[in-house]
């Protein structure tokens, strides 16, 4: 008690700043850094979680280099990046602009495009999952049937199994953009679009040299925020295709389902943690170029 | 948590209460095994029944979500805790091995020559250099579930007895709506549920193969025999047209439904579509193949004693064992879970061979097959995409069959290498 009563105001101050942070510090160091680290330290092992760690140099990333599997899945990662960030910006980005000249019924119009976002992912999935089925059970090709049009294969197909799983999670990231994206456009002080009106200017260039520059945090924001998601997507994938996951034939399946896969089916622990480094590496550059290209000028 | 941890405390309470009271010469002993009701019921009971026959000896169950079970053996045994008996999945047998989780059975209350006439002869895959390191209590085998109510409305007297006659029965169960869309298949289908069985260990012994050489540890389906086989299955969907892979989502939910006229199942589904309202349904044992051969798929969960156990807990587990795959407790595990017994003096009983659910499930056990996979879930894989390759893609039967046994003799090889 004594050394605390000898030290100055200045480092008091420091102790307690620190004695706050503690918990702060604890908790990313423990549950964040050090798993991070081992998971590191483990992508360069053999362990099958039953037996002894050992070492094995570079080999499972030699392997995952040459496994077609791993480049498929890469393609489907960067597929669901490149369809859903600019659909769901896009998108978002419309029902926000004329969600924000909507009087009549607003809140009630932003609740259910917010809903979806409340949502489990699972429930939501599921219930996807049973739209798509053929004939009897799935209501879209019911629908298709009825109308005496062939049915089409949703998820039993390679080519409609990636966008069809794509369109529910798309559907269900919409709700918080929307949100962002009218807080944005709140923010932006309504003088300039009366002097725009003033000088008689039209609602394009209004759109195009106002809206849009003066929404670019927001839309960097967005950006970073839905590609992280796209990359990381899993829920929505393993839930539509419990039954062959990441099927057919790898067609719909994504990084992390891999990862999952070969930690707790395989047991292959390291070669899933070297995934899991790509995957790191690869979250890392893409959410450092978006911020570097988006936030230029 | 809170739950175990309260859990613990009474544990405690309780065995230092049994320890006042019964001086030092109580053991009690720990068995582990993954959560699910039934089994944890029936598990009680031979607890119960052992308890009272060794009065010396206690046994503690703990049980584990299956999701956790793995990685909590794994941790447990090594440090020296944990149990002494422990459960695990046939297929496991090498890897807890190998880990030095698990203890050989003494042969001299385990003599393997006794194991070997006695269980029914899948269960010699528990055997390594002659020495058994685990057993079952109870076996899982395959059947034909079949929709009573639509055979009779089809006109069909009973469940089909061969291959051909499934076909033709198939389709007489199959009803398509004015587009030609299925809405009721024949058989239900799907390399994801338990058809990769039904393939591997019986279509293709069947058709006159051997599906694997070496002991399970080389591909010998790209013959003549498994084309035959990967054949007769694709034509039920792409020929005959009686089925549909992914009908209804599930092979299982499709009969449920009372939209499928047989399925192909394991004796654990008995449970769940006995209470299924207004569905009635028979069992019937897998058809034989075209010169009559039968065959069959076996899984099972084992008991093993673990590297932690020694002296006295040790003398106490393998009692323990002994009870566990005695007659009666075969008995007790039938009646509870619903399970196979693992020897024919309690499965080839009059009673229990005889039971219309049962009976052809256990009378399947005696040309069961246990395929001893490396690695289940990538070698049911294997199987999945050689089905979706020629139906999605239309790749050639032979070539997706050829490319089928080299995906699994790598992920074979990959396992044994070291």
């Amino acid at each position: 008690m004594t050394f605390y009563r000898n030290l100055t105001i200045r480092q008091k101050q420091i102790a307690w700043a620190w004695a706050f942070l503690a918990v702060p510090v604890l908790f990313y160091g423990i549950i964040r850094f050090y798993p991070t680290g081992n998971a590191i330290l483990i992508s360069f092992q053999d362990w099958n979680l039953l037996g002894d760690r050992t070492w094995s140099g570079l080999e499972n990333y030699r392997k995952l280099v040459a496994d077609p599997v791993f480049w498929k899945v890469f393609k489907n990662t960067f597929l669901y990046l490149i369809l859903g960030t600019p659909i769901s910006l896009v998108l978002s980005f419309i029902i926000a602009y004329q969600l924000d000249k909507v009087r009549f019924m607003h809140s009630t119009l932003r609740m259910l495009y917010f809903l979806p976002f409340m949502t489990s992912a699972v429930a939501m999935a599921w219930v996807w999952r049973w739209f798509y089925q053929p004939v009897p059970t799935g209501l879209f090709n019911n629908l298709l049937a009825q109308l005496g049009i062939p049915q089409i294969a949703f998820l039993n197909s390679t080519t409609n199994a990636l966008p069809s799983v794509l369109a529910p999670a798309v559907w269900a990231g919409l709700g918080f953009q929307i949100i962002i994206f009218m807080a944005g456009l709140r923010a932006i002080p309504v003088s300039y679009y009366e002097a725009a009106r003033i000088d008689g200017v039209g609602w394009w260039t209004q759109l195009t040299q106002i809206t849009i520059p003066l929404l670019r945090p927001t839309i960097v924001f967005i950006v970073v925020f839905s590609s992280i998601g796209f990359l990381r997507i899993f829920d929505h994938v393993y839930n539509m295709t419990t039954n062959n996951p990441g099927g057919p034939l790898n067609a719909t399946k994504p990084l992390v389902l891999m990862i999952y896969g070969t930690a707790f089916n395989d047991f292959d622990m390291g070669y899933a943690a070297a995934q899991t480094v790509v995957l790191f590496v690869i979250l890392l550059i893409v959410s450092l170029l978006q911020l570097r290209l988006l936030r230029s000028e | 948590m809170i739950k175990s941890l309260r859990m613990t405390v009474l544990a405690g309470l309780a065995s230092s209460a049994a320890v006042f009271a019964t001086a030092s010469n109580a053991v009690e002993i720990e068995y582990w095994q993954y959560f699910f009701d039934a089994r944890v019921t029936a598990m009680e009971q031979l607890i119960e029944n052992f308890e009272a026959a060794n009065p010396d000896i206690t046994v503690k169950m703990t049980t584990f979500p299956y999701a956790d079970y793995r990685t909590k053996v794994a941790a447990a045994i090594p440090a020296g805790e944990g149990p002494d008996v422990v459960q695990l999945f046939y297929g496991w047998l090498t890897d807890y091995i190998d880990a030095e989780l698990i203890q050989p059975l003494p042969e001299a209350e385990f003599p393997a020559a006794d194991i070997d006439a006695s269980f029914f002869p899948m269960v010699q895959a528990m055997k390594v250099d002659g020495q058994y390191y685990a057993l079952p209590t109870a076996v899982r085998s395959l059947a034909l579930f079949y929709n009573e109510r639509l055979f009779e409305e089809a006109g069909i007297d009973g469940p089909p007895a061969t291959l051909d006659e499934l076909v033709e029965d198939a389709k007489k169960l199959t009803k398509k709506d004015g587009a030609g869309n299925i809405t009721q298949v024949g058989l239900t289908t799907g390399m994801t549920a338990q058809d990769h069985h039904w393939f591997r260990e019986v279509l293709i012994r069947q058709f006159g193969g051997e599906p694997y050489k070496d002991n399970y540890r080389t591909v010998n389906y790209n013959t003549e025999a498994g084309l035959k086989a990967l054949q007769y299955y694709a034509d039920l969907e792409k020929t005959h047209e009686v089925t549909s892979s992914g009908f209804m989502d599930e092979p299982q939910a499709a009969f449920k439904a009372g939209r499928a006229g047989m399925h192909i199942d394991g004796s654990f589904r008995i449970g769940s579509l006995a209470d299924i309202r207004g569905l009635k349904w028979g069992v019937a044992e897998l058809p034989v193949g075209p010169d009559g051969t039968a065959s069959n798929y076996s899984s099972y969960w084992v008991n093993a004693i673990t590297t932690k156990s020694e002296g006295e807990a040790r003398d106490a587990a393998v009692k323990f064992m002994q009870y566990v795959t005695s007659d009666e407790a075969m008995q007790v595990w039938l009646e509870v879970v619903g399970e196979l017994p693992a020897k024919p003096s309690v499965g080839m009983t009059d009673e229990n061979a005889n039971d219309p659910l049962f009976g052809p499930f256990i009378r399947g056990l005696e040309n069961a097959h246990t395929t001893i996979f490396a690695n289940e879930s990538a070698q049911r894989q294997v199987l999945v995409d050689m089905v979706a390759r020629t139906d999605i893609q239309g790749m050639p039967l032979e070539e997706s069959l050829a490319q089928a046994a080299e995906d699994e003799q790598k992920i074979l090889d990959e396992y044994y290498a070291d």
